[in-house]
């Protein structure tokens, strides 16, 4: 047999980059979702993911075409609009082993979707959530979302009136265990925290601010990548180490550095910056949260995270096997117990 | 004076309480003994959407054919509440027998019954029970005067009241007391003068008694369901709260792992999205909702028509439009159902018959939503879902489960890799399908409610479109071939042919008979069992000249849908529908046919 020739060009699960890939994007040139899909994929390849032990959702918007395009090879559904956690949450009863990456945007999270969303928080489903957020709904051609703030003037929409929804604070609100804020202008900070969130044992939220180059993206909006520039105040470095990795903290100097074990070994390094922050503590974030508002700061970062909360597949005492691999000798009661409860309502 | 005849084992008992008395233990004690002695019985609890206090009805119909519609006519009459006293005093059939709380002290101006006042209150403070169980217990009374004056066996309401308490002595011991203060009281102190009575017979040998949502949630538990989602709505709640009391006794593995799951939703569009992810990753999954839910449920069930994604939907219906009478029952989700979704939708409904149908339904549906990779909706309704019924025992699925098509790695490989998720390859219309965990790196799909192709990828092209239309309105067709087929009961040298379905059919079989009585004339019948109909239909109407449908709703829906699917029929089609909430008595549909006879 020839000698395997390394070339640089596999990862650990023996898979190139292209294994990774989606269809073309149809998404506008320079649109933020599409950034955020290459670091997804960057996330996978890196992290050694094989794509058929993913399952993607999305629901109904620009946000929610992306997931046709990256992994290919993960299974998918494209849902209906703000109904994304439903058919996700049915799913993931199916086998406890896959990983699930949801994509939804800011209308579909923080419109129509927002009783679906608070409660896959709620039962801290495992799965990646992200919310790829432009204040803006761009499929239909550029009305005001959710999250757009009070007083953003749009063509043909004229001045929002009301107060924006803050998905972040909607999320540690209903006790979510992991609640992270990014920049699709940061492709580093986006993809570390995608490994984070791929690692973390629950339901991650991910808030990645991604402008609309065709509907939103005046230099003085919230939603701007000129205004992302300018006003994003990362709350520390962050860096993720996979849990087979040896731990080298050289990298990172000491007393400046705070590192969180995942569930699964891994770490994610929070190198600090000017404020110390820790993201484990729910009444520091809260806080943190209100004095970013308050300043008008973009916070990106790691802004909160819980392990060790059971999450909704791990309470309900399933198998080991897969459900969706169970047969009919596992599924169907025996005829002796049809029999005893026929002769107990006789 | 005492009555001179006797009328044994053919009249109806209601008894009038107060909602959240518990009275629905003691009523259900008197319908079982009755049951244990042999008699046909059937019970029907009229009772109001509320928790406590308003007044509630429960009609115990005795009879020795085994007929088992509601009537309208009350024989013997029990009041234990105020509120409904003079409603109650008026409702008793001439020459019937009035049961009556004597605190109640409101007059009595009838002079053509049996009176029979009884110290509920008196007996129940003497019962050696704490003063919070006083309330409970009372019924009780009310079981112990009514067994002796009609003459139903004591043994007989102890193995009732040994049912119902599961077999707990010390529960059973003191209501079985009070049962018999009551009787031992009746023996002294009154004398048996109205007609009534009832006598042991053998009329329920090898019946069972079971209401409609209980046999549904074991029906879906032998049919092997792994995911339900559901959110509270009555009348359907029971059936996924009896699912959540039998699961863990008979779905443990060798472990002691689940292998299931029962999610209670927010609400009812989470409840069927939730079912729908389940089914698209393989899992045999459920929801039971009732109108309101189901008009909730509406878009994700044209998502799931359209992606091919096996579901189970239990429609428990009540009495709409709107919030309607929410402790009513109707069948006026048939039309709704059939066409749920917007755009050319349509979906196969399963209409079971009797409560024992309930439980062979809601397994066989999953066996028809997974080989039409579809949603199948089940309808049943409050009279079914909420009331006890006898029925025959149910019967062990008589065939092994279809989990319809699905490619494993291994098949996936034996294919190399080709093939495509909405590919008609067997010519059947139903194209095969992969679920996530599947390995093979060939078996992923994107499942969408948006256009797309063969291989699943999304597509604005006219002809794709269309093509995959008309490949799903060639799949319906097909699942004419799957679906329960209709039951007939064929009368020679009869004109008149009556067609219904689901709890309508109790009322059209005894309607059959008084028919006959009252003018001679035979009928056959039709019991539809699933829609789309089959050529089993068409050939009863053409071998009938005139048609009558009966049905619980305003509109005559089931003639409205079979007109179009059959329009060389239509012309015969009558309609003898009636909705008011109350399940249809074969007194009126005895009319309803026979005044169209005579036009």
């Amino acid at each position: 047999m020839a000698p395997t020739i390394t070339t640089g060009q596999t990862n650990r699960a023996g898979l190139t980059r292209a294994d990774y890939k989606g269809f073309l994007s149809t998404l506008c040139q320079g649109c933020g979702h599409n950034s955020i899909a290459s670091q997804l994929i960057a996330a996978c390849y890196e992290m050694d993911i094989v794509p058929e032990e993913i399952m993607k959702f999305s629901g109904i918007g620009c946000s929610s075409k992306s997931p046709a395009y990256f992994l290919n090879r993960s299974f998918g559904f494209n849902s209906l609009h703000g109904r994304m956690p439903s058919l996700a949450t049915g799913a993931l009863f199916a086998d406890k082993s896959l990983r699930a990456i949801g994509i939804s945007g800011d209308g579909d999270t923080a419109s129509i979707g927002m009783g679906q969303f608070k409660h896959l928080v709620r039962r801290n489903a495992p799965m990646v959530y992200v919310v790829e957020n432009n204040g803006v709904y761009g499929l239909t051609k550029g009305q005001f979302s959710a999250t757009a703030e009070i007083g953003l003037e749009l063509k043909h929409q004229g001045t929002n009136f009301y107060m924006p929804v803050d998905i972040c604070m909607e999320a540690l609100a209903s006790n979510a265990t992991f609640v992270a804020r990014s920049f699709a202008g940061d492709p580093k900070q986006v993809k570390e925290l995608i490994k984070a969130a791929l690692s973390h044992h629950g339901i991650a939220v991910l808030d990645i601010i991604s402008p609309c180059v065709t509907f939103n993206n005046q230099e003085n909006t919230f939603h701007s990548y000129m205004w992302g520039k300018d006003h994003e105040s990362p709350l520390h470095e962050i860096s993720f180490v996979p849990a087979r990795d040896e731990i080298t903290v050289e990298d990172f100097e000491a007393g400046t550095t705070r590192e969180v074990t995942m569930h699964d070994g891994s770490l994610v390094i929070l190198k600090k910056l000017d404020k110390d922050y820790d993201p484990t503590d729910r009444w520091q974030a809260l806080h943190m949260m209100e004095e970013a508002q308050r300043n008008n700061w973009m916070v990106t970062g790691l802004i909160y995270l819980e392990t060790g909360r059971p999450t909704l597949t791990d309470l309900y005492n399933l198998p080991g096997t897969p459900l969706n691999r169970l047969s009919e000798a596992d599924l169907r009661p025996s005829r002796v117990s049809l029999e005893k409860i026929n002769a107990e309502m006789s | 004076m005492p009555s001179s005849v006797r009328i044994i084992n053919d009249f109806s008992i209601t008894i009038a309480t107060i909602n959240g008395s518990g009275s629905q233990t003691a009523n259900t004690v008197l319908l079982r003994a009755l049951f244990k002695m042999g008699i046909p019985v059937s019970g029907k609890n009229l009772f109001p959407s509320n928790i406590q206090g308003l007044p509630t009805w429960y009609t115990i119909r005795v009879n020795k054919d085994g007929f088992t519609a509601r009537r309208d006519e009350h024989e013997v009459v029990v009041s234990i509440n105020p509120t409904s006293f003079a409603r109650d005093l008026a409702s008793v059939q001439p020459g019937g027998a009035f049961f009556y709380a004597d605190d109640i002290k409101l007059p009595i101006n009838r002079t053509d019954i049996y009176l029979y006042p009884m110290p509920v209150k008196k007996l129940s403070i003497e019962a050696d029970v704490s003063p919070k169980l006083r309330d409970y217990i009372a019924n009780m009374v009310y079981v112990g005067v009514l067994g002796q004056m009609l003459g139903i066996n004591p043994e007989k309401i102890r193995q009732a009241l040994d049912f119902h308490f599961e077999g707990k002595i010390k529960a059973i011991e003191s209501n079985f007391a009070t049962v018999k203060a009551g009787a031992d009281w009746a023996a002294t102190h009154l004398t048996k003068s109205d007609p009534y009575i009832v006598e042991q017979m053998d009329k329920t040998k090898g019946l069972i008694m079971s209401d409609g949502n209980t046999a549904a949630a074991l029906g879906t538990i032998y049919g092997g369901v792994q995911f339900a989602a559901w959110y509270p709505i009555t009348p359907a709640s029971s059936l996924a709260e009896t699912m959540n009391e039998y699961l863990p006794k008979l779905r443990k593995n060798a472990e002691g792992k689940n292998t299931y799951a029962v999610v209670q939703a927010e609400d009812e569009l989470a409840a069927i999205g939730m079912t729908i992810g389940a089914g698209w990753a393989g899992l045999r999954a459920m929801t039971s909702t009732s109108g309101p839910g189901l008009s909730l449920m509406t878009e994700y069930t044209g998502l799931a028509y359209y992606a091919e994604v096996p579901v189970v939907i239990w429609d428990v219906q009540r009495i709409g439009p709107s919030t309607g009478l929410p402790t009513r029952t109707s069948q006026g989700d048939l039309t709704f159902s059939y066409f749920m979704g917007h755009g050319d939708t349509n979906h196969i409904i399963l209409l079971p018959g009797s409560v024992n149908e309930c439980f062979e339904f809601a397994w066989r549906a999953f066996d028809l939503a997974e080989r039409l990779q579809t949603p199948i909706i089940v309808l049943s309704d409050l009279d079914f879902g909420m009331n006890q019924w006898m029925t025959k025992p149910f019967v062990y699925p008589d065939q092994a489960m279809d989990r319809g098509k699905v490619l494993w790695e291994a098949d996936l490989e034996k294919a190399n890799g080709n093939w495509a998720r909405y590919k008609d390859i067997d010519g059947d219309a139903i194209p095969y399908r992969t679920l996530p965990g599947n390995k093979h790196p060939a078996s992923a799909w994107f499942g969408r409610g948006t256009g797309h192709d063969e291989y699943a990828r999304y597509s604005e092209d006219a002809a794709t479109w269309e093509a995959n239309m008309t490949r799903l309105s060639r799949k319906f067709d097909a699942a004419r071939a799957f679906i329960p087929k209709p039951i007939i009961e064929k009368s020679e040298g009869t004109e008149i042919g009556i067609i219904t379905y689901g709890s309508a059919v109790p009322a059209a079989e005894e309607a059959r008979a008084l028919i006959q009585q009252a003018s001679g004339r035979k009928s056959s019948l039709l019991r539809l069992r699933a829609l789309p109909s089959t050529k089993e239909v068409h050939e009863f109407m053409e071998s009938h000249s005139r048609i009558y449908i009966t049905e619980a709703n305003r509109d005559g829906q089931l003639r409205q849908l079979l007109s179009v699917e059959m329009p060389d029929q239509a012309n015969k089609l009558r309609s003898a529908c009636h909705s008011d909430g109350l399940p249809l008595t074969a007194r009126w549909v005895k009319e309803a046919i026979l005044a169209q006879e005579a036009m």
